[in-house]
């Protein structure tokens, strides 16, 4: 904790280095606003240019985006105030959901998608505090744990009220509630059509624009939009009063509290600021999709975004925005194209010829979840801060970083010193509300 | 009233399983403080051994199911499945734990994710998508009757009561009453001194895997007879379910993992005959998360001795 302290400390006298960072930052940040415009518009062109490069579609694009508006959310949740969050599809199904019952014939109401998307992130919000208030006093894995089944009840719950009956047991009446066999929320099936964001330009493409998969450039260019903006607000949160307030959390609770942060109140926000960009993101596919299934919010997804945070570097903003665009480049276009230019067609042959039914029709994009699996345990073990990690963490996890006038240690026994502050930490958690503590 | 006995019986059954399966959650707890994802999906491939054993022996050694050979069979094939499974768990806490020992917390927690999606995957691999349907090798006698002439249970719900209960009985007297038992209390209770103490902290830890892995193939042999099926999935469902059931009874105890898997099987099985079965895992992790809100030391309040 004091490492990280320390190297911020550090870099601040020297104001030269710092300039050519931000010219560098400038000019990097230029470079990706023109290839976000730019690459909608020659992606076919590329294609047909250059046919043996596995150029990702715009539709890809579209999810590797939402992807980082996910993973930008669970940052806060993860990255900045340490708190492991398993279940976090759940608030992804309700911005959807909500979106859904809004915009769409279901239930006959269509609210225009600019001010649902408002709503939807509200009730995502809403279900982060309804769910954190109660739990977020719990330790870290009972609290991975919690939101795991909040995860899985709410997937339930949306896929069983498509057909739901709520009667008075039969000693009270039998009175029907609700139902019999209401359909509440289209069950297996899901929702479908949602109407897609709209805006009113005339134009070539008709009377206005709609950001449906059928118009894949204008809904990337919207997704673009939000992906900024969740980005520009995460930047300002990491920042703020608030951010230090998740980092000092993170580091040690003990010692935030005592210097007056209310770590209640400040643990609660973190949740419930993370479950409102999952909601917004959750507006966007249900509207973009136009249609939304149960299934499709399921366990998987959260760990998905998981393995982006870790990937890219924990706490890292753009660490986990490259680590989207990289986990579903790798996930929706890489491993189709080397399983179908490369790995299937000899794995096809092998089988036949040594009559092994798997090989005979193995397809890669069907592991990818067995890649995603073996990346995560390699990189917690070998690279625990991520592919670009920031500096405190990079710091921290390996002793680097720390300059040798503060301290003078070997690497070993900095080794021991972090492991010291952890036993402390760990005490200190103890002490704090450990429900082992009465045996102890 | 004989539904309900009826419910309450089948309850009883899948208790005892799951309480199989939240006792490797709760010994590896105890020992590393670790949710060990992948312990469902060890279990989840000893339902896919079972599958394959029997298919090899059943179809391949042409024993007609249901005979008494069929059922000497499953004994001979329990030790070789609990062998398996066990290695396996093994090993997964050799390459993906060990070499967390020291990290934060939630590292070896990620780790244990990705071993889980690592060995769901190896399930999807040699299952296939779909469920399969396990070789019938026990006989379809109803054994027990209600006055009114229905069946009460059979020939199944007493195997899976002979496996589990002398599974849970070794179990206990290991933990409670041998030389490396004491080493597992042990180190438990402070791996560091245990280590000055002269326990081989590692050792002790590889067994309590090797342990947890056999009691999981164990379970998954039971699973595999008792549904008749075997799915890459199995391991998620039943593992969120035991993992409920060894937070309920106070994780890290192995008493209260045993009720904790009766409560979470009755409960089960009373929603799946009373309410509709597609809301009793909406109803299990409620009672998940209510338990760990109000009372996250779980029904029975844990006690240093029994500590494995």
């Amino acid at each position: 904790m004091t490492a990280a302290v320390r190297s911020r400390r550090l870099a601040m006298p020297d104001p030269f280095r710092g300039m050519e960072r931000k010219r560098r930052e400038k000019l990097i940040l230029i470079g990706v606003v023109i290839l976000a415009v730019v690459y909608p518009l020659v992606f076919r062109a590329l294609e047909s240019a250059f046919p043996f490069v596995p150029w990702p579609g715009t539709s890809v694009l579209i999810i590797c985006a939402t992807f980082a508006i996910l993973a930008l959310g669970l940052n806060i949740v993860m990255g900045f105030a340490g708190l492991l969050d398993l279940g976090y599809v759940a608030f992804y199904a309700i911005g959807a959901y909500t979106t859904a019952f809004l915009a769409s014939p279901h239930f006959g109401i269509h609210v225009s998608w600019w001010i649902v998307v408002v709503i939807a992130v509200a009730a995502a919000a809403g279900a982060g505090i309804l769910l954190g208030a109660p739990t977020l006093k719990l330790r870290g894995d009972y609290l991975a744990i919690v939101t795991l089944g909040f995860g899985e009840i709410v997937r339930i719950v949306f896929r069983n009220l498509g057909d739901f009956t709520l009667a008075l047991p039969a000693f009270l009446g039998g009175a029907v509630l609700i139902g019999p066999n209401a359909n509440l929320t289209g069950g297996n099936v899901g929702i479908n059509p949602i109407d897609p964001p709209t805006i009113p330009i005339p134009g070539p493409w008709g009377n206005e624009i709609v950001f449906s998969n059928q118009n894949a450039t204008a809904s990337f260019y919207l997704v673009a939009v939000l992906l900024a903006i969740t980005f520009i607000v995460c930047t300002r949160l990491r920042d703020s009063k608030l951010g230090r307030a998740w980092m000092a959390i993170r580091e040690d609770e003990t010692a935030a509290a005592a210097m007056g942060i209310n770590t209640v109140t400040t643990k609660l926000l973190a949740f419930s600021l993370g479950a409102s960009f999952s909601g917004f993101a959750g507006a966007f596919t249900g509207a973009y999709q136009t249609a939304i299934f149960a299934e499709s919010f399921n366990f998987a997804v959260s760990i998905l975004v998981v393995v982006i945070i870790i990937l890219g570097g924990i706490g890292s903003l753009r660490g986990v925005v490259i680590g989207a665009f990289a986990v579903q480049y790798v996930n929706q276009t890489l491993l189709r194209y080397l399983g179908e230019n490369v790995i299937n067609a000899p794995m096809h042959a092998f089988g036949e010829a040594t009559g092994i039914a798997l090989l005979r029709d193995f397809n890669l994009v069907n592991y990818n979840y067995l890649i995603f699996g073996i990346v995560l345990a390699i990189m917690m073990i070998r690279r625990p801060e991520g592919l670009f990690p920031v500096e405190s963490a990079r710091a921290e996890l390996h002793g680097v970083g720390i300059s040798s006038d503060t301290t003078s240690g070997t690497a070993d026994e900095l080794a021991v010193a972090e492991e010291f502050a952890t036993e402390v930490t760990q005490a200190d958690e103890t002490q704090a509300g450990d429900p082992r503590e009465d045996q102890r | 009233m004989e539904e309900l006995v009826k419910a309450l019986t089948i309850g009883l059954a899948n208790g005892l399983i799951i309480a199989l399966i939240a006792i490797g959650y709760t010994l590896v707890y105890g020992i590393l403080e670790l949710i060990n994802f992948a312990h469902a999906d060890v279990f989840m491939l000893g339902t896919a051994f079972t599958y394959f054993a029997l298919e090899v022996i059943v179809i391949g050694l042409g024993i007609s199911p249901g005979s008494l050979t069929a059922l000497l069979l499953i004994f001979a094939v329990l030790p070789v499945i609990m062998i398996l499974t066990a290695v396996i768990n093994a090993s997964i806490e050799r390459v993906a734990y060990r070499p967390l020992r020291n990290a934060p917390r939630l590292a070896p927690l990620i780790s244990a994710i990705g071993m889980s999606f690592v060995l769901q995957n190896v399930g999807l691999v040699i299952l296939g998508p779909s469920q399969r349907a396990v070789e019938p090798v026990l006989p379809k006698t109803d054994l027990a009757f209600f006055p009114s002439g229905t069946p009460w249970f059979g020939i199944d719900e007493v195997m899976v009561v002979g496996i589990t209960i002398p599974l849970l009985l070794v179990l206990r007297w290991f933990v409670g009453s041998t030389r490396q038992g004491k080493a597992m209390r042990a180190t438990a209770q402070d791996r560091e001194a245990s280590g000055l103490m002269g326990i081989d902290v590692n050792r002790t830890i590889s067994l309590t895997f090797l342990i947890a892995g056999a009691l999981g193939g164990a379970a998954g042999l039971v699973v595999a007879l008792y549904y008749g099926q075997t799915w890459f999935q199995f391991g998620f469902q039943f593992g969120l379910l035991s993992f409920t059931a060894a937070v309920l009874g106070g994780v890290g105890n192995l008493t209260g993992a045993t009720l904790g898997g009766l409560l979470i099987g009755i409960i089960g099985a009373l929603s799946d005959r009373f309410l509709e079965a597609k809301w009793t895992s909406v109803i299990v992790f409620s009672i998940l998360i209510l338990v760990l809100v109000f009372r996250p030391t779980g029904l029975l309040s844990e006690k240093a001795s029994e500590r494995a």
